[in-house]
């Protein structure tokens, strides 16, 4: 590859949001198609990349390796396989919806508000591309001053607590990885590489170490109970842009992180962990979506939600075989997309009732019809009705935690009535019943509104009727994945065998 | 030794900067004498002669002058640039800021130059002579410093307790000077190890009093608790723009020595005065960090957070390893960027008649002058450790030198301290950006002080992105130990 694309998918978006101190503070305007033509553009970029991407080896695509700091030997290193590359779109469009709801909700400190969009989805995009530990560890730290201050400073009225809350639940976890990263560094040959630091013969003490280490910061960022406390107040104080980043891009990266690295560099500490982990992942699902039938504003019910949803995706992910896997990963999409949905409708709203009390809504269906109908497809899609995405990342890890222990995913199942019945609830509370007076007379969504709204839809419509879409991208990369976690794909060289076991 | 008659001006050639900078500051007095009306030169000259140093500095060859009483290696040559650096930027944000606050000029930069020179004997002393002689011509000058604003009581204050301390801690040192000449019979800092393994000395009692008297002494002189009970109120007391020289450049020249002696004069004790600084780099960084939580004055806060920077750099010295003590050089230099430039946007919010001091004063800063917020963020998040910033990179090679040489524990403390030390830090910034503004005059930013801004912005961001050549070069320096 002659040209760097995934430096470019890095810092492009760094660069558009430095541009952006260039243009006076008051010409708000500008500001913002500013940021929304960067965004575009960084959406445009990722095509090549989608194009591109050979679905037939699990190895490192896009590779860019540059010496960076030779003293300690970290190496500047990015590329992509296919448990990464789908989070490489799902963030660049996450970000360019996250500007077209902000629009107007935005009034203070514009400038500042685009700057930070925009540095945080080059730090995400460095999470997801970094092949180097260290790299790795400096675009995941880095995108909590964005987040900080999007919190703390476009909030709710206790945005501040919020704020402080998740820096520090995410700092304290990500300093204790930092620690695991060194450990690791002296025993993995002294070196950050991921795919050097994989398949080492290390002791079982000195994973189950490192295991620990790494769930501290990524069982938080999940978030998996009962570490999950921030998530709730980070998400309802959070303004819609913020939310949606959050649960659409930010939480999944706590996921990704124990694929890219608790799998394969810590295989035995991770099936000697299983079932721990099995049961957390069960707690989460049955624990989230109790709490959201008690809750009685909506942001915080949606967030319950999300802790709820992501219980599912652990569970698949830690019945560590191919169904599980694929299921977590493809669901971690599939909530990315209906929880940011609803996130970004619930933003729209919000707009106009400057309420967040379930009992303050009440017959909006006949109030903002077209409103409804999105807000009833993203709930079908969040219940998981067969033909929505949902349904597809359900089903699939359902099955794979039938597999490995049939009574996790008998519970876990319990999980998906309990989520038919908060949401479908919640959709009653808000849009049937008699219209509440203050809702009379609500303005109906306007175009920009329905495009922001009718890519979710596509995407749930589309990953829900023709999954292989996104699943062609997992097969191969997952198998290799598996084959780590089971102590075949050792270091490499039994790549082409591993390659025959899984075309 | 028989002294030849004709003097050999060559042999003078390693202690030229400091001869350079005593010439600057004795021309420096004269000009504010004889030409009162031009003061507004004095800083611009003492950058001028500072640049000529730090470029004499960098230039030299490594040296041993006077017989090995002087190590102008490459250990001290990083030591000097960080005292010279502190100067530099110090200066460039004085002429306002002195202005301001009525503080009389041409005794100002003289007396600091004078204590620059002390430091940077300090950083090349080969022999505890030197070294003693570097640490009072640096600490003297400091002494009237802190006193030079006469109409506050607080500096008063401030410069009676630093002396009495500082008196104290010299005599400490002193007394663990004697004792390490009465054992060995030298005070050339090479030859004590060399006699310490001669004479078998590594378990002698005596010896070991010495190195706990020189371990307090230096604690002192680095504020490292628990011998820090003078650093908050005199950092608090003294002006600030001399707080911030005083929490980089002489703690920086102070951990030159300290590692000197330990390395070079003790490494036979390192089973000793390793656990020993463990111990202590824990408690600064507990003390320094828990009492910052519930500072209301800025600058107290960056007093505390001062201290517990001194205890991460310990983290480096602790290890008894080149790798270590590379690390300490190399969080000194972070730590000289991200802490002037924090004190610098604190001098910022000082006006006529309001010292601008406490946290109250920093509300709403992002609404009343969005760049200095914006730089504030960046130098608070790099004392946090947090990348992409120069802290993080200079924290995270200390904790892996630390983890490197066994004391995990050590490690595990240091990062959850830093954890901590979030919540304060951010305090700072959750009031520039998420507060309403308490007072509305526009900021007054001079030429020097944004000079001084961009330098350290550069520094903090330039050495996070790229701190590569950072980490060779002290690494390159240390070749020779």
């Amino acid at each position: 590859m002659s040209i760097p694309l995934l430096s470019t998918l890095i810092f492009f978006p760094i660069l558009g949001g430095l541009s952006l101190l260039i243009v006076p503070r008051q010409q708000t305007a500008t500001i913002k198609i500013m940021a929304l033509i960067v965004s575009l553009i960084e959406f445009a970029l990722c095509a090549p990349i989608f194009l591109l991407f050979d679905k037939t080896t699990f190895a490192m695509q896009f590779v860019e390796v540059h010496p960076w700091i030779k003293a300690l030997h970290i190496n500047y290193a990015l590329g992509i396989d296919g448990i990464s590359v789908l989070f490489l779109l799902l963030t660049a469009l996450i970000i360019v919806l996250s500007i077209l709801v902000s629009w107007q909700s935005i009034t203070t400190k514009v400038q500042e508000f685009f700057i930070s969009l925009l540095l945080l989805e080059g730090a995400m995009m460095g999470v997801f591309c970094a092949t180097d530990f260290f790299l790795f560890y400096i675009f995941w730290e880095a995108m909590l001053i964005p987040m900080f201050l999007i919190i703390g400073v476009w909030g709710g009225p206790n945005r501040i607590y919020a704020t402080v809350k998740f820096f520090l639940f995410t700092l304290v976890g990500s300093l204790l990885m930092l620690v695991g990263v060194i450990l690791l560094y002296q025993n993995g040959g002294h070196t950050f590489d991921i795919l050097k630091l994989a398949g080492q013969p290390y002791s079982l003490k000195l994973q189950l170490i490192l295991f620990w280490a790494f769930f501290a910061a990524f069982a938080v960022k999940v978030p998996m109970w009962p570490v999950h406390t921030w998530l709730p107040d980070a998400h309802t104080e959070a303004p819609a842009a913020g939310s949606v980043i959050l649960a659409g891009v930010l939480i999944k990266m706590g996921a990704y992180g124990f694929l890219r690295f608790s799998l394969p560099i810590l295989p035995d500490a991770t099936r000697e962990m299983m079932l721990p982990m099995l049961v957390l992942s069960v707690i989460a699902i049955v624990y989230g979506a109790i709490i959201c039938l008690a809750q009685t504003d909506l942001k915080r019910l949606i967030a319950y939600s999300s802790v709820s949803h992501m219980g599912f995706v652990t569970l698949g992910m830690f019945a560590l075989n191919q169904h599980g896997l694929e299921g977590a990963i493809l669901q971690m999409i599939n909530h990315g997309v209906v929880t940011g949905a609803l996130f970004l409708a619930i933003g729209m709203v919000y707009e106009r009732t400057h309420t967040r009390e379930i009992t303050a809504y009440g017959g909006l269906a006949t109030t903002m019809p077209v409103f409804a109908g999105f807000f009833l497809l993203f709930t079908l899609a969040a219940v998981g009705l067969p033909g929505t995405n949902g349904f597809i990342g359900e089903f699939l890890i359902l099955l794979g935690s039938f597999e490995r222990a049939p009574w996790t995913a008998v519970v876990a199942a319990s999980g998906l009535i309990l989520g038919a019945w908060y949401m479908l609830w919640l959709y009653q509370r808000i849009f049937f019943n008699e219209v509440n007076e203050a809702m009379h007379g609500l303005k109906p969504l306007d175009l920009r509104e329905i495009l922001t709204l009718l890519p979710m839809v596509l995407l749930i419509f589309w990953i829900g009727l023709y999954p292989n879409a996104l699943l062609g991208f997992l097969h191969v990369s997952v198998g290799h994945l598996l084959d780590q976690v089971n102590g075949l794909g050792l270091a490499g060289q039994a790549a082409p065998l591993t390659l025959a076991l899984h075309p | 030794m028989i002294a030849s008659v004709a003097v050999n001006w060559t042999a003078l050639e390693p202690v030229l900067p400091e001869l350079l900078l005593i010439g600057v500051a004795v021309l420096l007095i004269g000009f504010d004498l004889f030409l009162p009306r031009q003061r507004q030169l004095l800083p611009w000259l003492t950058v001028i002669g500072c640049l000529t140093a730090l470029a004499m500095v960098l230039g030299a060859r490594p040296a041993i002058g006077f017989g090995g009483m002087l190590l102008a290696d490459g250990y001290a040559m990083v030591f000097k640039s960080i005292c010279l650096g502190t100067v530099i930027l110090t200066t460039l944000m004085s002429e306002r800021f002195c202005a301001v606050i009525n503080l009389r000029q041409g005794e100002y930069y003289s007396l600091t130059l004078l204590s620059l020179v002390g430091m940077l004997l300090m950083a090349a002393a080969g022999d505890l002579m030197t070294l003693y002689l570097g640490l009072e011509l640096m600490a003297l000058p400091i002494y009237a410093l802190v006193g030079l604003h006469k109409r506050d009581g607080r500096t008063s204050e401030a410069a009676i307790k630093y002396f009495l301390m500082g008196g104290f801690a010299s005599a400490l040192l002193l007394f663990g000077m004697s004792l390490v000449y009465g054992l060995t019979g030298t005070t050339e800092i090479a030859r004590i190890a060399e006699e310490i393994t001669a004479r078998q000395l590594t378990a002698n009692p005596a010896l070991l009093l010495a190195l706990g008297l020189l371990l307090t002494g230096f604690g002192f002189k680095v504020a490292a608790a628990p011998f820090h009970l003078w650093t908050p109120d005199v950092y608090e007391g003294a002006p600030t723009i001399l707080t911030a020289f005083m929490s980089v450049a002489p703690k920086a020249a102070g951990f030159a020595v300290f590692g000197r002696v330990l390395y070079l004069g003790l490494p036979a004790l390192h089973d000793q005065w390793g656990p020993i600084l463990a111990v202590l780099a824990l408690l600064t960084m507990a003390v320094g960090n828990i009492t910052a939580l519930c500072q209301q004055s800025l600058k107290r806060m960056l007093a505390y957070s001062s201290i517990a920077h001194a205890g991460y750099a310990l983290l480096g010295l602790l290890t008894g390893t080149i790798e270590g003590l590379a690390a300490a050089m190399t969080y000194l230099v972070m730590y000289l960027f991200m802490n002037i430039g924090a004190f610098a946007v604190l001098m910022l919010l000082a006006a006529p008649g309001r010292a601008g001091e406490s946290l109250d004063d920093c509300k709403g800063l992002a609404a009343r002058n969005p760049m200095a917020a914006a730089l504030m963020l960046v130098f608070l998040f790099s004392l946090t450790g947090i990348p992409p910033t120069g802290g993080f990179i200079g924290k995270f090679y200390l904790l892996k030198a630390a983890f490197a040489a066994g004391y995990t524990a050590t490690v595990v403390g240091a990062v959850l301290f830093s954890a901590i030390s979030a919540y304060f830090y951010l305090r700072v910034v959750r009031y520039m950006y998420m507060d309403e503004p308490r007072q509305t005059d526009v900021l007054h930013v001079s030429p020097g002080m944004s000079a001084a801004l961009g330098l350290c912005l550069l520094g903090v961001l330039g050495l996070g992105v790229f701190p590569g050549s950072l980490l060779d070069w002290t690494l390159a320096a240390l070749s020779g130990m």
